[in-house]
């Protein structure tokens, strides 16, 4: 009970991170119905974005307030990161819009080799680690066998830094007239733009909002972990990839509880099964559930009138 | 100037040797057709006859490939579709094209962005008079709406933007014949108190061509008549062609 209670905190830390991650795949493939290969190494470079920031503001800005370098770190990483977002968009795909179906596709995995190089190149092939910072934990308790349950504030700062960003983001989605344009061109891009909406304007919108979401996990990946290397990008890339999938592609809150699912998995099996097979864990249920559920858990089956 | 029969003013909406394409093949083949201010202009014909593929080419999807279309004085032949759009053109296209995953509400906001939502409150109440079944039904995703609702929906979201001019591509498919009279009677309503022009594509010819002030024939691509729509009405190949056996 006690092992199972921290695994689930531990869990729904690391699910708020794929989720975040999720959305960001989930979402362009909504509105142009191809899968961002390179959204996870897009988090990976947010990750060292947010490093470098982090060294620049407590080395040489000397900002002793960890909230404050924190909220700094996320803030500039997510604009850096939303940049490059919308610049991979403008350069990599949208020259191939209209084209043939892979050729996007075929181009998002040459973005997604060309950005863990770069990072490679430019930030060295080794971890790259941060001093450690926020190392308290509250204990809620312990057990009778000596086993302490406990919250650490990282996972509590993770754990409401996504809530925020969440409820702001869907917020955007259901309420605003710009949610209301991405709503549009994801379900019929041809009319929304017989109504007015700029539909390459909105696309490059999606690509920022995806890379800032997916800047908020790099940075509280960073937080969580201490250190980030170029190749990070990948396995979180496609745990949150199968997230999207295993809620429903095109689903947002599907995206999210994809990420949580995925992330209770792999830490429950880590704890009571093999933490190798932690992975195949993960990719097992989503192979299951497609099965049953072919549209994912929140996806829609496609019905509607004509 | 000196020519006594010609139009008072320039039309708002012109098109002149208009022809497209869908890869090789040919849609419109050279395509001349005026729409003035303040008129009911209709466009009938068979199906395939390229009567849509008219009214997707005036918004630039698919662009004509030769020809000029202006509106209001301005060519926007080559105009990106949003942006002819902004020029106040609204249109109630084939199929509906309802935002299913919206509600009617959402629908018609989306109608309205254009506006800026500034008159939103005012246009909602007005689309709701027009069809009180809306009303009703605010917060119903469109996609479960009923065919008819749907079309009531679609020419609702085009209002929302207070066009200047209205496309309404076959209004009238699929409903029931109360529902047709009554959604002719919105436009001529819409026309007749509020000087809104209007170019209609109709399968219902009978209809159509009572309530337009002009109209023109589409034959695969080509106008092969035009005149006032008494005119067509009374012309026996117009008769034989598109009014046969038609009790309406
Ligand atoms: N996307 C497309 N690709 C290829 N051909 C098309 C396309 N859309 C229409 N066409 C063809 O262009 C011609 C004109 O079609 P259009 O839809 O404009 O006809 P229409 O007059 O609106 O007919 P209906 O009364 O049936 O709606 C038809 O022969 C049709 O097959
Ligand atoms: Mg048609």
């Amino acid at each position: 009970m006690d092992v199972f209670v921290q695994q689930l905190i531990n869990g729904l830390t690391l699910g708020s991170i794929y989720g975040l991650i999720a959305i960001g795949y989930t979402m362009v493939f909504g509105i142009i119905g191809m899968v961002n290969f390179a959204h996870g190494d897009v988090f990976m470079l947010s990750a060292f974005v947010a490093l470098i920031v982090f060294l620049v503001c407590t080395a040489w800005l000397g900002i002793g307030s960890i909230a404050l370098a924190l909220f700094i770190v996320m803030i500039v990483a997510m604009l850096v990161t939303a940049l490059w977002g919308w610049t991979i968009e403008r350069v990599a795909y949208r020259p191939l819009r209209g084209s043939f179906r892979l050729a996007p596709l075929i181009s998002a995995i040459g973005m997604s080799i060309f950005l863990s190089n770069f990072v490679q190149v430019a930030q060295g092939a080794r971890n790259k680690p941060i001093p450690p910072m926020v190392q308290d934990v509250i204990v809620l308790w312990t057990g009778p066998t000596g086993y302490t349950v406990a919250l650490s504030y990282k996972q509590i700062i993770i754990m409401a830094v996504t809530a925020v960003l969440l409820t702001i983001f869907w917020y955007v989605v259901q309420k605003t007239s710009l949610g209301r344009a991405q709503r549009a061109c994801e379900q019929d891009r041809k009319m929304a733009a017989l109504l007015g909406i700029d539909v390459d304007r909105t696309i490059s919108l999606t690509f920022v909002i995806g890379a800032a979401l997916a800047a908020v996990a790099g940075t509280m990946y960073l937080l969580y972990y201490g250190v980030v290397s170029f190749a990070d990008g990948f396995v979180p890339g496609v745990k949150a990839f199968t997230a999207a999938v295993l809620g429903g592609i095109g689903s947002l809150p599907g995206a999210v509880l994809g990420g949580l699912i995925i992330g209770l998995i792999e830490t429950m099996w880590s704890a009571y099964f093999s933490i190798e097979y932690k992975d195949v864990a993960a990719f097992s249920i989503l192979a299951i559930v497609l099965i049953f559920m072919p549209s994912g858990i929140l996806g829609r089956p496609e019905v509607e009138k004509v | 100037m000196s020519d006594p029969t010609a139009p008072a003013r320039e039309p708002l909406l012109t098109l002149r040797g208009v022809k497209t394409f869908y890869g090789n093949i040919i849609a419109l083949k050279g395509v001349d057709l005026d729409v003035h201010q303040g008129e009911i202009v209709t466009l009938i014909g068979a199906n395939g006859a390229g009567k849509s593929t008219l009214m997707m080419t005036i918004f630039g999807n698919p662009r004509a490939r030769e020809g000029t279309i202006t509106f209001a004085g301005r060519d926007i032949t080559q105009m990106p579709t949003h942006e002819i759009a902004r020029l106040n053109i609204a249109q109630s296209p084939e199929g509906r094209r309802i935002f299913g995953r919206m509600t009617v509400y959402e629908n018609l906001q989306v109608g309205a962005s254009l506006d800026g939502g500034v008159h939103f409150e005012e246009d909602l109440e007005r689309v709701c008079t027009i069809f009180p079944r809306l009303k009703e039904r605010l917060h119903q995703r469109g996609g479960t709406m009923s065919g008819g609702e749907q079309q009531m929906l679609a020419i609702a979201r085009a209002l929302m933007s207070r066009p200047r001019l209205l496309l309404l591509d076959e209004p009238s498919l699929g409903l029931a014949p109360l529902v047709v009279k009554q959604i002719f009677d919105v436009i001529r309503e819409l026309n007749e108190k509020d000087g809104m022009t209007v170019f209609l594509v109709e399968q219902n010819a009978y209809h159509a061509l009572k309530l337009a002030h002009r109209a023109y024939v589409m034959v695969t691509g080509t106008i092969t008549m035009s005149g006032t729509g008494a005119e067509l009405l009374a012309d026996p190949q117009v008769k034989a062609a598109y009014l046969e056996g038609g009790r309406h």
